[in-house]
């Protein structure tokens, strides 16, 4: 199934399933890709949305009312919301690393079978950018990681260990793929749920990582 | 001494060849785009710029780059210019790398008097490497020290001609801890004010900081930046 949809679709489809997870009240942090898709589908009330450089109370923007001068992170234009702030990147940092925003979702190139996940740096190429993601893992109290399960080749992006430099030691705590969904408990990753269309046999064929079923 | 500068080089001035330049923006947002555009009719080289991006590919600090004006980049997200990569890959720039709530938190300390500090994150991963770890409370920790430079060049919507300064949304950003962490402070606005039009529970960045203002003639629009 999943290989008959696009890869826009595709991405809706995760995004979708992460915004599940959300309940309000509570302050989301959203990274590039997938996970600034999530804000479409969130339906709970008093979910606030932050963004690192400098906004707290984030909305989507009407075509008309677009302002260079307000953007998300990924440098898109948004709105703001009622009862937003602005703010410095270093108080925006302190939010983060100090623990006050509840959930940070990342794009992830690998995640190992704790938890940890790669999404910074690919051996061989010039290490060009970290942006904020250091941070939001240090300091979010919870971290959904959204991702392809497998790359172009076929292989396993959830391994046994990350081949590419880690980006914090902080394991995740759910991964959503368009196979699958997963727990992080114990360091361990328990698959929750299959995404429309997969199968366990699918799922186990593909993932190199150990995981209970 | 009045602060404002109405030659853009006069207030250039400041800025000599080898020095340590703090530019303010997430990319073009917020980064002062006439002081920039300045410093590329300038003959100067040599310079350190800390700036979370080196602008984007032939605009903003990206133009300094292609005239070779940069021998060091320290910020948090290069990728954005794609011809940073080419230029280190050919050895012709240095780059230090941060996360971008280190940057930000190393030029507060810088300009709060603070030499360093110690945060958890980076902690175990390759930006760690060469940093002094120390456990606290028993939680793991690396010395970030501080930045400060010998000129800042930033972007504020508002100054009055004491040099108080208001930003506007997410153009503020790395700005006001700019302020704060250079020597000499320039700073580029829309509109320049007098003593008193500025709600003083609202100035973000007081006059102490800043040493002169400009007013800004390249800005950021839809359309791009244009010259006003």
């Amino acid at each position: 199934m999943t290989t008959q949809m696009s890869k826009a679709e595709t991405q809706h489809m995760i995004a979708k399933r992460v915004a599940l997870e959300l309940q309000g009240p509570c302050t989301v942090n959203l990274g590039i890709g997938i996970p600034t898709l999530v804000a479409e589908y969130m339906t709970e009330d008093n979910i606030y949305l932050h963004t690192e450089n400098g906004l707290l109370g984030v909305t989507d923007v009407e075509e008309a009312d677009i302002d260079p001068n307000l953007v998300n992170a990924g440098k898109l234009p948004v709105g703001e919301a009622i009862g937003s702030s602005f703010f410095n990147s270093s108080d925006s940092f302190a939010m983060i690393r100090g623990g006050h925003v509840d959930v940070a979702i990342l794009g992830a190139l690998q995640v190992d079978e704790t938890g940890v996940i790669a999404n910074w740096a690919v051996p061989g190429k010039n290490i060009m950018g970290v942006g904020g993601a250091m941070d939001l893992l240090v300091g979010a109290k919870k971290v959904f990681v959204t991702m392809n399960h497998t790359s172009k080749d076929g292989s396993s992006k959830l391994l046994k260990e990350c081949t590419y430099p880690i980006t914090s030691t902080r394991q995740v705590d759910m991964i959503f793929t368009e196979l699958a969904v997963f727990n992080v408990e114990d360091g361990q990753l328990k698959l929750v749920d299959l995404m429309p269309g997969a199968t366990i046999e699918e799922v186990r064929e593909k993932t190199e990582a150990a995981f209970i079923e | 001494m009045s602060k404002i500068q109405h030659d853009i080089q006069q207030a250039l001035s400041y800025v000599k060849s080898g020095d340590t330049v703090l530019v303010g923006g997430f990319g073009l947002i917020g980064a002062p785009l006439t002081l920039i555009d300045g410093l590329t009719e300038k003959d100067v080289n040599d310079l350190t710029i800390v700036s979370n991006n080196l602008g984007e590919s032939g605009k903003g600090l990206g133009i300094l780059l292609n005239q070779n004006k940069i021998k060091k980049g320290i910020g948090s997200y290069f990728t954005s210019n794609r011809d940073v990569g080419d230029k280190y890959q050919r050895g012709e720039i240095e780059l230090e790398l941060l996360p971008q709530g280190t940057l930000a938190e190393s030029m507060r300390a810088g300009g709060a008097g603070i030499g360093g500090y110690y945060t958890t994150t980076g902690v175990g991963t390759d930006l760690a490497k060469g940093k002094e770890e120390r456990e606290i409370d028993g939680v793991k920790y690396i010395l970030e020290k501080a930045i400060r430079a010998d000129v800042a060049l930033i972007r504020a919507h508002k100054a009055d001609t004491l040099g108080n300064l208001v930003y506007y949304k997410t153009a503020r950003n790395f700005n006001p801890l700019m302020a704060t962490a250079a020597k000499t402070v320039i700073v580029e606005v829309d509109e320049i004010v007098e003593p008193g039009e500025l709600n003083p529970e609202e100035i973000v960045t007081p006059f102490i900081y800043v040493d002169f203002i400009v007013k800004a003639q390249q800005i950021l629009t839809k359309e791009g930046v244009v010259s006003v």
